[in-house]
């Protein structure tokens, strides 16, 4: 059984690094890339082997009911290689960077814990469990958040803890509620004898709603967001926007939306609207900015509003768009936060008012953000352009036009702001020196990579590739019963 | 039903003190607070009146006396070590805060905005 294995290797690894770590962090960089490496190939290899399946394992053999139990179908597998895929490339950009930041072995512990709990929020099919896994990360997390040791990190980092601390509440009170009624915490047991009673579902969905929506980052809870994620050390903040708001939010919100409490019409209009809102109002913000980091915190927030918006259709079409365009943007975010890391780091300054000629200073940094910036704003040959474009027409399907124009709109506002971004960061008037030094070959691999793939996931829209690739994971979130079935053994 | 309304008011309390207080230390407390009403909460979805704890001992028949439910008792214990955790994680980012700010007033730590 390789389930286990997802949580073990990186939280094993945690531990090791803090037993035998010295002064250097040599040790802990060769640990920390082996566990990544070897949790991607897992990943790999769990999500091709699948065939429709569903892996389950009981932890200490105790059967479904009574203990906790891992359960990993296509959409656990999609979310686990997206993980692995972000972390590695994390990982490698980080062990310059962090040697020019504070060198220090705590970095890769917390970093490691950080992709165990992720990887356990995932693979798990208990709904305390869940909630186990996602404190690790938001523990994890708010370490990370204020590793710099500055003031900003400090204040973000509390900021993030306390709204971390009242979501953790509301998901407690939701298990509680939930316990009472149906006596197990079993996601596939609450699924079968939850519908018996919709005034539960109800109560307990609206605090899933708000619990979840504030890890999410959607718009009346997504306060925290730009602090943290602007504050952090680069690919920290590349981990946090590109994957742990997705593993944390967007698919715990999917797995319990529609595999546990089944399709419900009220939540389907509330992911609708919270999600345009935040789609829009995101991206206006993010206009103003001039700080890099915090355009490309507020631009998370918008471009989440685009997968809740797909998950808020509820149709095939639309859920394809939302899982399509969640991986797309872990890719192209992730890219752009690494940029914006290597940017900091050889000018000193994150201030888009302040760069000017970078591009001849830094090719590699400079032409990949225009890759990234042209997915972000969904133009043609890139990933970013085909999910938009699935859910634009999953919109109008459902007879949405409202719905469909704003995202066409949101879509045009950060094409604008991207460019201001290419405009005044990139391609200024202003000779500006660049220490390049400081730019080294991980970081400039970790880019190309994601680059690579930014243009490379855009094959995934193919009817061939669609079918072994996407097709699989939405076919697990529109069929409730069948979850119910394969995870219990029926 | 008026445990549940009193378990319900403190779980007030510490929302009240989230939303209003100003000072780090008062809002940790009040973190704790919300933490405490929930706990409260999941041990009284599991008890029942007059029902005995839920140890089997060899030679009494099981279905002597209702016993209570003994999982919610076994979450709460591990949300309280969630919680000593995240308490001890804020107390750390408050003294490091005031050691940087000189201060406990957030309306005064204020670098982040916009």
């Amino acid at each position: 059984m390789i389930l286990p294995f997802f949580i073990i290797i990186p939280l094993l690894t945690a531990f090791i690094i803090t037993l035998i770590a010295g002064e250097r962090d040599n040790w802990a960089v060769i640990l920390s890339i082996l566990a990544v490496v070897s949790l991607l190939i897992l990943s790999v290899y769990c999500f091709v082997s699948l065939n429709g399946r569903t892996l389950v394992y009981e932890m200490g053999r105790w059967q479904a009911p009574i203990g906790i139990i891992l359960a990993v179908d296509a959409l656990s597998a999609f979310m686990l290689m997206i993980v692995s895929i972000i972390a590695l490339t994390a990982i490698m950009f980080s062990v310059q960077y962090i040697r020019n930041l504070s060198p220090s072995w705590k970095y890769y512990a917390l970093f490691m814990l950080l992709t165990g709990g992720m990887n356990g929020v995932i693979a798990t099919g208990d709904l305390f469990n869940l909630f186990v896994f996602v404190e690790i990360t938001l523990f994890a997390a708010y370490g990370l958040v204020a590793y710099g040791n500055r003031a900003e990190e400090f204040e973000a980092s509390f900021k993030y803890a306390i709204m971390g601390s009242i979501s953790s509440t509301l998901v407690l009170v939701g298990i509680g509620i939930i316990y009472s009624a149906t006596s197990t915490l079993t996601m596939a047991l609450i699924a079968e004898r939850l519908p018996q009673n919709p005034t539960v579902m109800y109560w307990s969905g609206g605090l899933f709603v708000a619990a979840f929506g504030l890890k999410a980052a959607i718009m009346p809870f997504h306060a925290w967001l730009p602090d943290a994620h602007s504050s952090a050390p680069a690919p920290i903040s590349a981990m946090l926007s590109g994957v742990l708001i997705k593993a944390l939010g967007v698919y715990v919100l999917i797995r319990l939306f529609f595999n546990v409490f089944g399709e419900m019409p009220v939540f389907s209009e509330v992911f609708l609207v919270l999600g345009t809102v935040s789609m829009v109002i995101g991206v206006f913000l993010a206009l103003g900015q001039w700080d890099v980091k915090r355009l490309l915190a507020y631009h998370s927030i918008s471009q989440i509003g685009y997968i809740i918006i797909g998950v808020g259709l509820g149709t095939t079409l639309g859920l394809l768009g939302a899982v399509f365009h969640l991986l797309n943007h872990a890719i192209f975010k992730a890219l752009l936060f690494l940029n914006a890391g290597s940017l900091e780091m050889a000018l000193g300054t994150r201030d888009l008012r302040q760069m000017g000629k970078v591009s001849k200073a830094l090719p590699v940094t400079s032409f990949t953000s225009m890759v990234a910036s042209l997915s972000i704003s969904g133009i043609p040959p890139f990933n970013g352009f085909f999910s938009k474009l699935i859910i634009f027409i999953a919109a109008i399907q459902v007879g949405r036009p409202v719905v469909a124009f704003l995202a066409g709109l949101g879509s045009l506002l950060t094409l604008a702001s991207f460019m201001k971004v290419q405009r005044y960061g990139f391609h200024g008037e202003k000779t500006v020196t660049a220490d390049q030094a400081k730019v080294g070959w991980g970081m400039r691999a970790a880019m190309i990579v994601l680059a690579i793939l930014c243009l490379a996931t855009s094959a995934l829209v193919i009817p061939g590739v669609r079918e072994v690739t996407l097709d699989p994971v939405v076919e697990v979130i529109m069929n409730k019963t069948g979850y119910i079935t394969r995870v219990l053994g029926r | 039903m008026i445990v549940y309304l009193l378990c319900f008011a403190i779980l007030l309390v510490g929302i009240y003190g989230l939303l209003v207080k100003r000072d780090l230390v008062r809002l940790i407390i009040a973190s704790g607070i919300t933490g405490y009403a929930t706990n409260l909460m999941l041990v009284l979805f599991g008890y029942k009146r007059g029902a005995i704890y839920p140890i089997l001992e060899k030679g009494k028949a099981v279905s002597e006396r209702v016993m209570v439910d003994p999982l919610p008792q076994a979450l709460v214990l591990t949300s309280i070590v969630i919680e000593l955790g995240i308490t001890a994680m804020l107390v750390a980012l408050a003294i490091r805060l005031f050691e940087k700010n000189k201060t406990f007033d957030i309306t005064k730590i204020k670098r982040l905005s916009g």
